[in-house]
């Protein structure tokens, strides 16, 4: 069988692994680096992915989406209070938010389906084959739209979704299978956009999840709006400037936020730094870990509330549990690990580096899925209660929450009028009484033959597949023939449109891989040159001026079409110049500086910089 | 939206419905499993929970038994040791791990395998009608009203800390009796199960076995009866 992947697609970083050797192994790309940004820019060349697309955040906020994953299988309604805070366009079509970029919309899945490209792309130039099917994880919170949005985005990059799990199994069985443990454990995932808490149950191989819990709108992005509204707030008072009217100030103003976090985990206070708008100097601002704690205290109490449902659902007390594991990066900070303790009672294990345990459990769960490890099983749960629409605007519950998946449920429809040939079916997910408090799922109307009232009987079977998907099938009880359902969802993309996506995605294709192209050529083109440039101070005078003459004549030329748009260029003028540095090298070689030269790599001469 | 009581497949009448593999045709000897081609079997619909499971038709169960059984079944079904299979198998397995969890959620809760046990045994309706036990008709009615006074008084006032006072002992009272119940509950279990042991075909074993379900539906209606205005009584006063 063909390899599987598996694929952390994350708020803030995405990341691909495999399984080698019975080992999961996050795949990194340039300079070993493991995480791809999970952002996307529209540049004049096309769109770009990842570290590159990340330095347009400040250079053209409107045109670089980032942290899209909040958006996955929801409408604008949903997130209307938080949409100030993104310098991209929204509006809404069918139910599913389009982002604006440029001329075009994109639905979130498109916007995911670009980074996981990009993660395909890397792991079929790491592994020198073509990948065509992969797991990727989910927060375990996410719900039916949001898992169905995960699925589209996997079709439209190409890619055959075998299994979307959920982010806290993925992690337990990554720590499962380096520790071998066994009883309950408690995954604690606070990531860049969402909060998931798992208890589990480790036993002889099987992960057994008893119950989840958390906030699919709450993660480490959140933190960062803290820090950066109390910068904007100074600027505006000691400055008399309006941030929000600076996209490129206000993306600067939100990744500075995140980077003083991030040392405020380490250093008990630190500087928060930006220049302002207008060419009006610079602004400063210390900040201590005690600061940002009471700044965000809210935020991970806001946690704690979610882990005693779920360990109650569990049916335990926060005693049971005999380990925690921290996953996602927003538990590096000591305020989250000091709360989780005190919840716990217990120390929190961390061994494996929260950013990448995800990716890690998702390439096992991709061995298992190849028949690669026979030993492991998961059985997760449906995270919210499944149910329809019933008289009054009640929800009536068909698959509780919290129920081992695959699950299903019937029930049976009639009709009331003589001659009704229809029954309208309202499918809904959450935990409250009403219709209106819950998740409208899908719609759909069932064929009814016209007969007097209450004489047909239609049994309907909803079954929610290990993915945590739901399936629909009607079944007509007194002739035994089922039939085939067209659900509309309220907040997706219909097949058709999928299709229609993946069809366009060839398409852009070509664009892309033309900007992807020329961003390597030139980066390559620099490393190539500070190679040469670093040659040229050790060994010019070992080699005579005519050569000397033409490595300059070449250098000028590469950097003549390396700001063009030609890749082809690029890499002709930088293969003339290994020609003409070739005599220079061969010197170099044989020189006192052999040795210097030979025990380092041509990796780590070409990543200085 | 016009919507009618669910009604699970009735699993009443016990069929081993399967016998050849659908796959080879040859007789079907193992569990779930052609032996001939080796090929997953579906699980016939019509096929009892206890079954399913591998566990005689009783209500005292060994939970790391049933456990056990439910991690050796999900080995055997789940659908993600099928991704390299057929189609078909892929549906059986899908199916089948279905039912398994539905099969293993019911029996795990004693309240549930009861209720199970009743709807086989006595074709009753899934859902048991809530009734108040008989003698505490009278404090219940008492218990609304104080809940209903509670409701429209000042939080703050002392009235309202006279009455959630009433209502945390009253509370406390119920706790007590539902936990009298399960105890009750538990007896009539060892009960059926002595009974079915014995597998006499006689009229006073039809006459016990008739009791011991009769008794055993009032007390998992009273018990859900008085569950309910628990958490009614615990969500109002917290």
């Amino acid at each position: 069988m063909a390899r599987i992947v598996g694929i952390d697609l994350g708020t803030t970083n995405s990341l691909v692994a495999y399984m080698a050797d019975g080992h999961p192994r996050v795949i990194p790309g340039r300079h070993e680096r493991t995480m791809v940004p999970s952002v996307v820019a529209m540049t004049d060349n096309g769109l770009i992915v990842g570290d590159p697309a990340k330095e347009h955040l400040t250079r053209s906020p409107e045109r670089t989406v980032y942290s899209v994953k909040r958006f996955m299988g929801k409408s604008l309604g949903d997130v209307q209070g938080e949409l100030a805070y993104f310098p991209y366009h929204m509006t809404e079509q069918g139910g599913v938010i389009r982002i604006k970029l440029g001329e075009k919309t994109y639905s979130p899945p498109q916007i995911s389906a670009m980074i996981l490209k990009e993660l395909k792309q890397r792991a079929e130039a790491h592994l020198g084959e073509s990948i065509t099917k992969a797991v990727i994880t989910v927060p375990a919170y996410f719900n039916d739209s949001q898992r169905q949005a995960t699925k589209d985005a996997g079709l439209i990059a190409g890619l055959d979704v075998l299994r979307i799990i959920n982010e806290p199994t993925a992690a337990s069985l990554a720590y499962g299978l380096q520790e071998k443990t066994q009883g309950t454990i408690a995954v604690y995932d606070l990531g860049g956009g969402t909060f998931d808490i798992s208890i589990l149950k480790l036993k002889d191989g099987i992960f057994e999840v008893l119950a989840t819990n958390g906030d699919t709108h709450l993660g480490g992005d959140d933190f960062d709006r803290r820090i950066a509204d109390v910068l904007v707030k100074e600027i505006r008072e000691q400055h008399g400037l309006e941030l929000n009217a600076y996209p490129d100030h206000m993306q600067a103003a939100r990744l500075e936020a995140e980077q003083t976090k991030i040392r405020l985990s380490d250093e008990q206070k630190t500087r928060a730094i930006l220049d302002l708008p207008e060419g009006k100097g610079r602004y400063s601002k210390d900040l201590t870990r005690d600061q940002l704690e009471s700044l965000t205290m809210d935020l991970v109490e806001r946690t704690l509330g979610p882990c005693r449902l779920a360990l109650k659902d569990a049916g335990f007390t926060a005693n049971d549990v005999d380990e925690v594991v921290l996953v996602g990066g927003s538990t590096r900070m000591p305020l989250v690990r000091r709360q989780v303790q005190a919840l716990f009672g217990k120390q929190p294990h961390c061994e494996l580096n929260p950013d990448e345990v995800v990716a890690l459990g998702a390439a096992v769960q991709a061995d298992i899925l190849s028949g690669g490890s026979t030993d492991l099983l998961l059985l997760d749960v449906t995270p919210l209660s499944l149910g329809i629409e019933t008289m009054g605007g009640v929800m009536s519950s068909l698959i509780r929450r919290n129920t081992t998946i695959p699950a299903s449920a019937k029930e049976m429809f009639t009709t009331y009028v003589d001659g009704q040939t229809g029954v309208d079916i309202h499918i809904l997910q959450g935990e409250r009484e009403l219709v209106k408090d819950n998740r409208s799922l899908a719609r759909f109307r069932l064929k009814v033959p016209p007969l007097p009232a209450g004489v047909p009987r239609i049994e309907v079977t909803f079954l929610i597949d290990a993915n945590g998907i739901l399936n629909v099938s009607a079944r007509d009880v007194r002739t035994g023939d089922t039939q085939s359902l067209a659900v509309k969802p309220s907040y997706g993309l219909s097949d058709d449109e999928v299709e229609r996506m993946i069809g366009e995605s060839y398409k852009f294709a070509a664009d892309d891989l033309k900007a992807r192209q020329l961003i390597e050529a030139r980066t390559e083109a620099e490393a190539i040159l500070m190679a040469t440039d670093k040659a040229l101070k050790q060994g010019a005078h070992l080699v005579g001026e005519e050569d000397l003459s033409s490595i300059r004549t070449v250098i000028a030329a590469v950097q003549a079409v390396k700001s063009g748009e030609d890749h082809k260029a690029i890499r002709a003028k930088m293969a003339d110049l290994e020609t003409a540095t070739h005599h220079l090298a061969e010197v170099l070689m044989d020189s006192s500086l052999k040795e210097a030269l030979e025990n380092k790599k041509l990796s780590e001469l070409t990543s200085e910089k | 939206m016009d919507h009618h009581t669910p009604s699970t497949a009735s699993p009443r009448e016990l069929r081993m419905a399967r016998s050849m593999c659908w796959h080879c045709q040859s007789e079907v000897a193992g569990e779930y499993f052609c032996d001939r081609c080796v090929k997953v079997q579906p699980v016939s619909k019509e096929l009892d929970y206890f079954t399913c499971l591998g566990f005689p038709r009783r209500l005292m169960i060994d939970q790391q038994k049933l456990e056990a059984k439910f991690y050796e079944l999900s080995r055997a079904f789940h659908p993600d040791f099928y991704q390299n299979k057929s189609a078909d198998e892929q549906t059986i397995s899908l199916t089948n791990a279905a039912l398994l969890n539905t099969a293993y959620r019911t029996l795990r809760d004693p309240i549930e395998r009861a209720e199970y046990l009743l709807d086989l045994e006595a074709g009753s309706v899934k859902e048991i009608r809530n009734s108040p036990p008989a003698d505490l008709f009278e404090e219940i009615l008492e218990l609304q009203d104080t809940l209903n006074e509670f409701r429209s008084a000042d939080r703050t006032s002392e009235t309202a800390s006279t009455l959630r006072m009433r209502l945390q002992s009253e509370q406390g009272r119920l706790e007590q009796r539902q936990r009298d119940m399960e105890a009750t509950l538990q007896q009539l279990f060892v009960q059926w199960d002595r009974l079915q042991d014995r597998g006499e075909a006689t009229a006073e074993a039809r006459t016990e076995r008739g009791r011991i379900l009769k008794h055993m539906r009032e007390n998992l209606s009273n018990r859900t009866y008085v569950k309910n205005i628990v958490s009614d009584l615990v969500s109002t006063i917290e």
